[in-house]
């Protein structure tokens, strides 16, 4: 086992190696100019050039390169040339309101999704069946900037039952930023009046990711049902004259979860870039939005920056479900 | 996946109602970007700011932006570009990731080693940050929206071509036109790659929504089209400004959107519950 996750580390180091070399690369040679996009079309040379040495610009491209991993092995991603600040804490910011908001999601899809999978299973080809597999498949169809739009049209703005875009209304102050996390820091500061409000902020944004993982999700418990549903326990506990919804729950479902888990884990990573425009829909403050607006102004250091946290994120996702899975297999172990 | 060949595909398909949607609205998107310039009511970039946000009525049935052009016109316009990017990017992707793959199930070795360790960097990244990067730095437009997916969405069809490339490479007629002295080109193209096609062909068709939504989204974040483009993406993200009033500018763009990807998403799925009999 030791070697296994020794192996894997290795491995997860060189990824994230090649991952921040491809960026590093597309974010400089490739012929754009993060300067003049920063400075404006007027700037004089001289200025750009001035800017260019102050960032460093002006040398060779391997020079820059070797500064970049040195800075790395420190810590160090760089300064953003929009916000002037490490790009380091600048993600370290933004990332409580999205990992806030990809659990919430997380948890609608894995309600909804485990819910649907066991539904069609048990009723496996009639209506409910058909009925539960279109409600998922139209969610993972759906292109979460635009039902992010239509939720607010409906409940916002005609219905008024839900809060609109953000995570607080204008007239509450934030609760004193302790972990980062605004759900947290709401209950230390015993603000319950903004705990509630951003509950009620935190419904269309996470309901708009969620939908996109219950497609999955049902998908694998579904299938993972149908296939313990017809081992011959299954038949015993039913032929001991056992209630259904029992031998559903207790006998089923407890042996289907396996694989589910794993897909939980998979979605988990994937949540962070459904994120990305989930919040530019909802004026989040997280990370996605942080990097559509790197990205958009060609923030060299943000991009790769942002590239190289989400690779680790997802590397480290991935690494826990293989690492859970190993465990609770040994075939793969040793494989 | 062996033994399947496209007539079993085709009787499954039509036999069940959802693949029957699916491929019915496909085949609808097809036919509407080819014939968009004929049944189109109006101009769609014809300007005309005395019309402007129009709601939906006899003459403009799904209304008129912020500029007064059609939003009908300017839909069914937007099915071209998006019919066109994802067959660009399937065409670049499968080709890119086919032959990766095709090498390195073929000549094996360390060859396969380096190559597929290249496709797990890739597969590293998600999509979505690694296309923005790369539509970022070549700058917003359509074309490079293209190359920006295409970038990071090789890597399934490598994986694809190389587990099917190496089970082929045992096969007897590949012995026997080596012993027939066929050099290695010519047993990649003409015995290994037709065996290799139709999966990636299906692969495709698994692929197609997802990259649809990628490259609406990249439109609507700013790193695609740029104005005055039709494209649906884009669309939606211009009709976020006059949001409460006028909802058809952003609504009827995004149910392009939603219905072309629901289109190929059941069509996947019929395709994945043929391939997985423990579904039925």
């Amino acid at each position: 086992m030791v070697g296994y996750v020794v192996r894997r580390l290795l491995w997860m180091v060189l990824v994230l190696w090649g991952v921040m070399t491809t960026t590093f690369f597309v974010a400089r040679v490739i012929p754009a100019d993060p300067v003049g996009a920063i400075l404006g079309p007027q700037a004089p040379p001289e200025a750009i050039e001035r800017e260019k040495e102050r960032w460093g610009l002006n040398q060779p491209i391997y020079v820059q390169y070797a500064r970049y991993i040195g800075g790395l092995l420190r810590g160090d991603l760089g300064v953003s040339l929009r916000t002037r600040r490490p790009v380091l804490s600048d993600i370290l910011q933004f990332l409580p309101a999205t990992v806030e908001l990809a659990l919430a999601a997380l948890l609608i899809g894995v309600v909804m999704g485990v819910g649907l999978g066991v539904v069609s299973a048990v009723r496996s080809g009639h209506a409910l069946d058909h009925g539960c597999r279109v409600f998922a498949i139209v969610g993972l169809s759906m292109p979460a900037f635009w039902l992010g739009l239509l939720l607010l049209l409906v409940f916002y703005y005609k219905l008024g039952w839900l809060p609109g875009p953000g995570q607080l209304p204008y007239w509450l102050p934030r609760p004193p930023r302790v972990t980062g996390f605004l759900f947290l820091d709401a209950i230390l500061a015993r603000d319950w009046e903004a705990f509630g409000s951003y509950l009620h902020h935190l419904i269309m944004p996470a309901f708009t990711l969620g939908w996109l993982s219950t497609a999955a999700i049902t998908r694998i418990t579904r299938s993972s049902m149908l296939e313990v549903l017809h081992e011959e326990y299954i038949k015993t506990a039913r032929m001991k004259g056992l209630k259904e919804r029992f031998v559903i729950m207790r006998h089923a479902f407890k042996n289907a979860l396996l694989p589910v888990v794993t897909v939980i884990g998979i979605r988990l990573a994937s949540l962070l870039e459904g994120a990305v425009l989930t919040e530019t829909v909802f004026a989040w403050p997280g990370l996605g939005r942080y990097a559509t607006h790197s990205f958009l102004s060609i923030d060299f250091n943000a991009v790769v920056g942002v590239a190289i946290f989400t690779a680790f994120l997802y590397a480290s996702c991935n690494l826990i479900v293989d690492l859970l899975y190993a465990y609770l297999n040994p075939k793969i172990r040793y494989a | 996946m062996r033994g399947l060949t496209w007539a079993k595909v085709r009787r499954q398909l039509l036999r069940n109602p959802l693949t029957l949607t699916g491929s019915t609205i496909i085949l609808a998107l097809i036919l509407t970007a080819c014939i968009a310039p004929y049944i189109a009511p109006h101009d769609p970039f014809a300007t005309n700011p005395i019309q402007k946000l129009l709601p939906p009525s006899q003459k403009h049935l799904m209304g008129t932006d912020g500029l007064g052009r059609d939003v009908l016109s300017r839909v069914l316009f937007g099915a071209r570009i998006s019919v066109w990017i994802a067959f660009l990017i399937l065409l670049i992707a499968g080709t890119v990731g086919t032959t990766v793959g095709l090498v390195a199930g073929y000549v094996g070795g360390f060859w396969d080693n380096l190559l597929m360790r290249v496709t797990d960097i890739f597969m590293a990244f998600p999509q979505l940050i690694l296309a923005m990067a790369v539509a970022a730095a070549l700058g917003p437009s359509l074309t490079n929206v293209v190359l920006a997916i295409s970038f990071g969405a090789w890597t399934v069809f490598a994986r694809l071509a190389r587990s099917r490339a190496i089970a082929v490479r045992e096969e007897d007629y590949v012995e026997a036109a080596k012993a027939a002295g066929a050099g290695s080109l010519r047993i990649l193209f003409v015995h290994v790659l037709p065996m290799v096609l139709s999966p990636v062909i299906i692969q495709g068709t698994l692929s197609m929504g997802g990259i649809i939504l990628t490259a609406a989204g990249l439109g609507f974040l700013g790193f695609g089209a740029q104005p005055p483009s039709p494209e649906w993406g884009l669309m939606v993200s211009d009709g976020r400004n006059f949001m409460p009033h006028a909802w058809w500018v952003s609504t009827f763009p995004g149910l392009a959107i939603m219905l072309t990807v629901l289109g190929f998403n059941l069509l996947g799925d019929g395709i994945r519950d043929i391939l997985d009999p423990r579904m039925r």
